[in-house]
């Protein structure tokens, strides 16, 4: 039988908020019956992709950042969207340390990390409208070291 | 605590010109910006040469931690001060060769066998 489920979550960008994101969404997860691997795999990149929402696209703005979350038999897709600043040029965003804060301690490694974690990430952004963040990852495909 | 020491926050101790910093839990962008604030009004003293992260309590680490330690180690290596990371485990170990910090600073995956060493 299909298996569905669905999960919409929102949140202020506060970076208080970076942690709930992340632990909600491997909740939503654990349904996939993940291994600790796969879970922490989740949590690092929701966290890159919120930890962007908070400092880049509102910058010093409060504002909310919407989490939903899909799965589908094997795959969860879970998207991250603002309405901040957007971005001017998806593809040099996504190299690897690429950064527009480097004096803020941002490593430019956001983007990467997401790509690394899940299976595949996708990006869509308008300047002055926002930004969504599609990740895809099939779980239960490997068998983890710890199990 | 030992002859010598003298803790400054909750998480960080100091013994001459080595300070030691105890990374939470998770080193997020939230907790690296706490750490960053009350660390740099210690590295702006000018006295510390050998910063080392001990990572025997921390299961999370994303990208906002690697960007938080390279940070420390470019404030260091301007006076030929070092940057370490101890007690990594195999996750945190993971982030730090994907970001190539390893390339940067001296990592130590030595396990903690007994945390009330601390």
């Amino acid at each position: 039988m299909e298996h569905k489920n669905k999960m919409v979550l929102e949140v202020e960008s506060r970076s208080c908020n970076e942690g709930l994101a992340r632990i909600a969404v491997a909740a939503f997860a654990t349904q996939l019956n993940p291994t600790l691997e796969e879970v922490a795999d989740i949590k690092t990149a929701v966290s890159e992709a919120i930890t962007n929402c908070i400092v880049h696209a509102y910058e010093k703005e409060t504002e909310l950042i919407r989490i939903e979350c899909f799965c589908q038999n094997k795959e969860l897709t879970v998207i991250i969207r603002d309405t901040g600043k957007g971005i001017e040029d998806v593809k040099r965003a996504m190299e690897p340390l690429f950064t527009t804060k480097p004096e803020q301690d941002r490593s430019g490694m956001g983007f990467a990390f997401m790509e690394a974690f899940m299976d595949r990430v996708s990006v869509e952004s308008c300047p002055g409208r926002g930004t969504s963040v599609t990740m895809k990852k099939i779980i239960g495909r490997q068998n983890s070291v710890f199990e | 605590m030992q002859k010598g020491e003298e803790r400054m926050e909750e998480n960080m101790v100091k013994r001459g010109n080595r300070l030691i910093v105890y990374v939470p839990r998770e080193l997020d962008h939230h907790f690296a910006e706490q750490i960053t604030e009350t660390l740099d009004q210690e590295l702006e003293k000018g006295i510390v040469r050998q910063l080392v992260f001990d990572f025997s309590a921390t299961t999370f680490m994303d990208s906002s931690g690697i960007g938080m330690i390279m940070g420390r180690k470019r404030l260091l290596s301007c006076c030929g001060g070092t940057v370490s990371a101890i007690h990594v485990n195999d996750r945190i170990w993971r982030i730090m060769q994907l970001s190539g910090i390893y390339k940067h600073i001296e990592i130590s995956q030595e396990a903690v066998w007994n945390r009330k060493m601390r």
